[in-house]
């Protein structure tokens, strides 16, 4: 079992004709993903990485029957891809692209609201279910199959904690990035509730950075709505206020909002231990396995 | 992006928010000959991007020239947290009888803009919000119509703005929210607003930020950028497009993912170092970039030893372990030790090629962080 994505996924990759949508696309295929199109408007006829290209997501949903796209769109037109992928009315659309303008993602959102597709990210790593599926640029070789479930906002983060976990022999039923901005389609608690109600999910690791109140949140429904057992990290401990730690929505704010001491807080009071090193985070899932 | 007072003014003055007439000026003579055409009394302000100016030394209000003078050769020059003075904006000064504040931002928990009015404006908002929220009038906005006239209306007159100035008040917010949307601002607030005994509305100051993500489709303010970055080292982290922040210690840090960086950071603070910055490569950085991230880090003269963490993805260790030798290969003499850890694609590549005599290699990315700290107290001794 897995949550969203598994082999009988149908991906369309947006963008495949670019530089990183044809090697992710490529990297996609060679994991096992059942990668059936893509889509780049006026490119559609061409061949890519061995899938058909069609002008529109909605021609390659009509024709090669895609459930899922990830979007390797660049930051100008990507906030018009994804409403493209919702207003296609697919199950999932993933959105790899870093550095989207805020304000276009504040229009994303109202209109994440009236669809019933599920947005991932943007400026995330994507998603794999180890030895089925992967969308997006995670390398799959540092992942196996196993119990663990796996939430993010940071990419390179997630490699680091599911690195120390597969060399202890611990698998990962799913890993999602949740993406590194200010506003975002699923967040940890979506992610967390369908861990939840995985049976095959026996614990999960959430990676949480600063900025914002989402790991608060996050621990008040850990508290009050899991039983599976959860682990932490919180990246930005040293960070100072004021300042964006990389990722748009990693910053402190000056009212002190946002800080990692707040979300260590909130997470030890619902019951996660809080790893002070990644390797830490690896003990305290042996332990709770 | 934070643009600097006297740019937010100027942006607000060209969309017609009455701002009180003001030049910059960088020696003490621009100064005087400036506050003679105004006119006293004047406002000496330091244009740093620091909080609390006021109370730091770094705003002067002067009655005449020789007063003037005194502020502009305390202020120009000065160290205000950190940062050299080497502008100030010399402004007329307003005679107020009452302080409001006025802001455009986004709120992320809805994911959406939010605008807000208080009477209490002149001290730090953010503590008034704090201490008092219900003194903040708050209206969500929907991006996709944009600011209703009629939540403008209702915004000011919740915040309980007297009647006389509620129009110009509310026509103020107005024009903020259509700047905040126009010009891709993450925040846009103007408090001190000031009313006159005459009932006249003036942005006594101006902060405008901007989504460094919308710059590509904001070219006039990605100039302004050019001309706010006040450190060194952040103008050349600008112009080689790192992600980078500078921090007070000693430990240099270079890698590659916003998280990952951050980690970094924490486990020099966890095993007793101090860390030096925040630089994020990027994904699938290649030879040229490792290269530049070396010069940014060596050029930080606090900068004792640095420790390379690449965790390969998209990023590859033969390409970084290529760039990391070929920086290196350019010195006589390594500046300082460089620890350097590989995981990932290609890592087990990248650490055979990896030239032992430049770097100390370290397979874990806690046993790098140890040595680079061990290395930076030893530097830090001699």
């Amino acid at each position: 079992m897995s949550i969203l994505v598994d082999d009988d996924t149908r991906v369309v990759v947006q963008g495949i004709t670019g530089g990183e949508g044809k090697f992710h696309a490529e990297q996609m295929i060679d994991y096992g993903t059942n990668v059936v199109a893509g889509a780049v408007p006026g490119k559609g006829g061409q061949e890519v990485a061995g899938v058909p290209v069609y002008d529109t997501v909605d021609q390659a949903v009509e024709a090669e029957d895609a459930d899922a796209s990830v979007i390797f769109v660049p930051p100008a037109f990507a906030a018009d891809a994804i409403f493209e992928a919702l207003d296609t009315d697919l199950d999932l659309a993933v959105a790899i692209t870093e550095g989207i303008p805020t304000q276009d993602m504040a229009k994303v959102n109202k209109r994440l609201k009236e669809t019933d597709t599920r947005l991932q990210g943007p400026n995330c790593p994507g998603i794999i279910t180890p030895g089925e599926a992967k969308l997006g640029i995670l390398p799959g070789n540092i992942f196996s199959e196993g119990n663990v479930g796996l939430v993010s906002r940071s990419g390179t983060l997630t490699y680091q904690v599911v690195d120390s976990l597969t060399q202890r022999g611990i698998g990962q039923t799913t890993a999602i990035g949740i993406g590194g901005d200010p506003i975002i389609g699923t967040d940890f608690i979506d992610a967390l509730e369908l861990f939840e109600q995985d049976e095959d999910t026996h614990a999960v690791v959430m990676c949480g950075e600063i900025g914002g109140e989402d790991e608060e949140e996050a621990a008040d429904y850990i508290a009050q709505n899991m039983d599976t057992p959860v682990a932490g990290f919180i990246a930005g401990r040293t960070a100072p206020p004021g300042k964006r730690m990389g990722h748009a929505g990693a910053i402190v704010s000056g009212s002190g909002t946002g800080t990692a001491e707040s979300k260590i807080n909130a997470l030890n009071d619902a019951g996660v231990p809080v790893g002070d090193t990644p390797e830490e985070v690896a003990d305290n899932i042996e332990d709770l396995l | 992006m934070k643009l600097h007072e006297y740019q937010a003014k100027q942006v607000f003055a060209d969309a017609g928010i009455p701002t009180p007439g003001s030049a910059l000026a960088t020696t003490a003579d621009e100064v005087v000959e400036v506050a003679e055409d105004l006119g006293y009394p004047v406002a000496v302000k330091a244009q740093v991007h620091v909080g609390g100016r006021g109370k730091a030394g770094g705003i002067k209000l002067v009655e005449d020239a020789d007063e003037a003078r005194e502020a502009a050769e305390s202020i120009l020059g000065m160290d205000l947290k950190g940062y050299t003075v080497n502008k100030v904006l010399v402004e007329e000064a307003v005679d107020f009888t009452n302080e409001l504040y006025v802001g455009v931002t986004m709120d992320r928990g809805e994911g959406q803009p939010v605008v807000m009015v208080s009477e209490r404006g002149g001290v730090n908002i953010e503590e008034v919000a704090e201490e008092d929220p219900d003194a903040i009038a708050r209206e969500h906005v929907d991006p996709a119509f944009g600011l209703h006239p009629y939540q403008a209306r209702k915004a000011v007159y919740d915040a309980g703005i007297p009647r006389e100035v509620a129009g110009d008040v509310a026509s103020i917010l107005t024009t903020l929210y259509d700047l905040y949307e126009d010009r891709d601002g993450s925040d846009v607030e103007v408090n001190p607003l000031m009313v006159t005994a005459d009932n006249d509305v003036i942005a006594a100051d101006a902060v405008m930020n901007i989504d460094e993500d919308a710059l590509f489709r904001q070219p006039e303010l990605a100039e302004m950028e050019e001309e706010a970055a006040e450190d060194d080292l952040e103008a050349k982290a600008n112009e080689y497009g790192f992600d980078y922040v500078r921090l007070d210690g000693n430990v240099g840090i270079i890698g590659n993912g916003a998280g990952l960086v951050m980690t970094t950071l924490d486990l020099v603070d966890y095993y007793g170092g101090q860390p030096a910055n925040f630089l994020d490569i990027g994904g699938g950085a290649k030879a040229e970039r490792v290269t530049n991230a070396l010069d940014m880090v060596f050029s930080d003269e606090n900068v004792d030893s640095v420790v390379f963490n690449i965790f390969g993805g998209i990023t590859r260790g033969d390409e970084v372990a290529k760039g990391i030798n070929a920086a290196l290969e350019q010195f006589d003499e390594i500046p300082k030790p460089v620890v350097v850890r590989l995981a990932g694609t290609n890592a087990a590549e990248g650490r055979e090629i990896l030239n032992d005599e430049l770097v100390t290699v370290e397979e874990t990315l806690e046993g790098a962080v140890q040595r680079a700290v061990d290395f930076a107290d030893e530097e830090g001794d001699q």
